[in-house]
């Protein structure tokens, strides 16, 4: 048996070639990590050579870097792995250029947020606040009251929408519907806010901002999104399943109740607390239906309210005298605001963990 | 309580799609009633059109008459959920709830319907229909861990626990045993030779050792050819079958020429 294989082996194949002219080798582990040092250092030379600056640093490194890993290895060890190495090299590079914005946006985000990041912030709202001190209590309240009105009136109807789609829908009807959703998801977000202020105008007359406009609008960009997400949750649920609940003579509303739901539970969970995240950081829909007050005013049904994506537009954009206060306190803003939208994050990975059917042996 | 079925001319379609033709049988209480044939020619569909699980599929539909027990049961006046709380039915790959617990499963069919129960006479439910499947020795210790957590051969006999604990007339088979390995199908097949003592069990099986061991009564279907209907070609007795059958298809299918 084995000689036989042997036998085979030594034969015709591809691999067992005369021995190739170059590229047998293989490239110590460290080599890699040596090409970018040198590839640094002359870097550093080029730079002393020319006009000196970080990104051109960078720039050159990973350029020459690559290229001499490239070379090197195409020598030493052949055109397959030398093509293996450059698609690493760009590869990596690519992950390091996505990282960039994300990485100097924290950074920048939690160095300058930091300065007002204190205890009146949270407590205090822009009452009467000229110059220093003053909060957003009012702001991070509104923001909370709106996107909890949003979901109590998304979640609902999108979720409705999604078991019509996958339980009941077909034909025109179910087409249409999906036609129509995916349209709604490219809405631009201030036709969003324009819509729910003209409806408000109707019935209350030009002028009106209240903070359900505000929570309606943004229901327009959220529904889409929950329909969306919960129809694929509820497509992944077996049939396998229903049909094991319809052949004991369970209804099919209460299959859907207490077979589907129960099974998609921690899929949906999550579709609707990211869709919660995408609607948290709406500025400019607010911005035409809510307003913006300096008060607190906790009634979504009377007034205009705070909102924090819309109080730092403010605080940047008219700040006052002098001006530091105020751009302090829209950073500040931002990464609360950053910060909800990633507690909501790891709630939702939280709900998929917990809710998610339990297949432990 | 075990139920006679009896079928004639039955035909089942999937949109315009006539997929079995006039079925004429008559399907005895207290036995088992095997049915055999080839991949695609309606076996399943022929058994999920007993308890009106057929209708389940978007353009699936039936013509012809299903009667069980003096009852129509594709009349105008029967509920399909009804209907399917008398006959019960397994399918071919274990299926159990993956958010329920072990006695949960069992207790699925009254506890998704909200039949309300005292704690004590569930667990006479769930004790009952685990002995019943011939299940209740492997797992009485762990009736609250998941159902997914058992093996294979276990997961069927859950199902089939769960089939019986609703008390059904009659218990159909969609190839129960084809997903399992010899010693599980072993133990399925003697239970389903003890609950055919309460049930009137409908079986359909790609192994024809299967049929010829568990049951009384073998129908064969064929079609012939792709894109015809299938058809009801002989039912008989499973011994006169697999001897003597009348038609020389299901010679040809038994002893392994066809074509």
């Amino acid at each position: 048996m084995s000689t036989s294989i042997q036998q085979r082996n030594t034969g015709t194949g591809p691999h067992d070639a005369p021995p190739e002219r170059r590229g047998d080798g293989k490239l110590p582990r460290w080599a890699p990590w040596a090409c970018f040092a040198a590839a640094l250092a002359l870097a550093f030379l080029l730079g002393a050579l020319t006009s000196s600056n970080i990104v051109l640093l960078v720039i050159y490194t990973v350029v020459l870097g690559t290229i001499a890993v490239y070379v090197i290895s195409r020598v030493v060890e052949g055109h397959r792995r030398a093509t293996d190495r450059l698609v690493t090299c760009l590869v990596v590079t690519a992950f390091g250029i996505a990282m960039v914005p994300l990485v100097s946006l924290a950074y920048e985000v939690i160095r300058r947020g930091a300065e007002r990041f204190d205890g009146e912030f949270f407590g205090a709202s822009l009452q009467g606040v000229i110059g220093e001190g003053g909060g957003a209590y009012h702001a991070i309240m509104g923001t909370l009251i709106i996107t909890l009105l949003t979901t109590a009136i998304s979640v609902p109807i999108g979720l409705m929408t999604a078991i019509y789609l996958v339980e009941y829908g077909s034909g025109r009807l179910k087409r249409s519907i999906t036609f129509f959703v995916d349209v709604m998801t490219g809405i631009p977000s201030i036709v969003a806010g324009l819509f729910a202020y003209a409806l408000f105008v109707i019935f209350f007359g030009p002028g009106i901002r209240l903070g359900i406009m505000g929570a309606v609008a943004l229901s327009v960009l959220m529904i889409p999104v929950v329909v969306r997400s919960a129809e694929e949750v509820l497509k992944l649920v077996p049939n396998e399943l229903r049909e094991a609940s319809y052949a004991l003579g369970v209804p099919k509303w209460r299959t859907i109740l207490k077979v589907v739901i129960p099974t998609a539970i921690a899929g949906l969970g999550t579709g609707v607390t990211l869709a919660i995240a995408r609607v948290i950081g709406e500025t400019a829909p607010l911005l035409v239906t809510v307003g913006i007050t300096n008060g607190t005013n906790l009634n979504p049904f009377e007034g205009r309210m705070a909102t924090l994506p819309v109080y730092a537009f403010y605080q940047l954009t008219q700040p006052g005298v002098p001006p530091q206060n105020a751009i302090d306190r829209a950073w500040t803003a931002a990464l609360i605001l950053i910060m909800l939208v990633m507690g909501l994050n790891v709630v939702a990975r939280v709900i998929s963990r917990v809710f998610a059917p339990k297949t432990s042996r | 309580m075990a139920k006679r079925i009896e079928v004639s001319d039955l035909d089942i379609y999937y949109g315009k799609f006539l997929a079995v033709q006039g079925v004429n049988v008559s399907i005895e209480p207290r036995s088992i009633t095997a049915l055999i044939g080839p991949s695609g020619c309606g076996k399943s569909t022929f058994l999920r059109a007993l308890n009106r699980m057929h209708e389940v599929i978007p353009g699936a539909r039936v013509e012809g008459k299903v009667v069980m027990d003096g009852q129509d049961l594709y009349g105008p006046d029967s509920d399909p959920v009804t209907v399917r709380r008398h006959i019960g039915m397994v399918f071919q790959r274990p299926n159990p709830f993956p958010t329920m617990s072990i006695s949960d499963n069992v207790a699925a069919g009254m506890r998704l319907n909200a039949k309300r129960m005292s704690k004590s006479d569930t667990d006479d439910l769930v004790e009952r229909s685990l002995r019943g499947a011939n299940l209740w020795e492997e797992v009485k210790d762990r009736l609250d861990r998941p159902g997914s957590s058992l093996s294979g051969g276990q997961q069927q006999r859950l199902c089939i626990a769960r089939a019986i604990a609703v008390e059904p007339d009659v218990l159909l088979m969609d190839e129960p045993c084809s997903a399992l390995d010899p010693i599980s199908t072993l133990a399925i097949e003697d239970l389903m030779t003890e609950l055919k003592e309460k049930f009137t069990i409908v079986i359909v099986t790609h192994n024809m050792q299967q049929a010829a061991r568990v049951s009384e009564q073998t129908g064969f279907f064929n079609l012939n050819g792709v894109g015809q209907p299938g058809r009801l070609i002989e039912f008989n007795p499973t011994e006169k079958i697999f001897s003597n059958p009348d038609e020389k298809a299901t010679e040809d299918y038994i002893s392994g020429r066809f074509g």
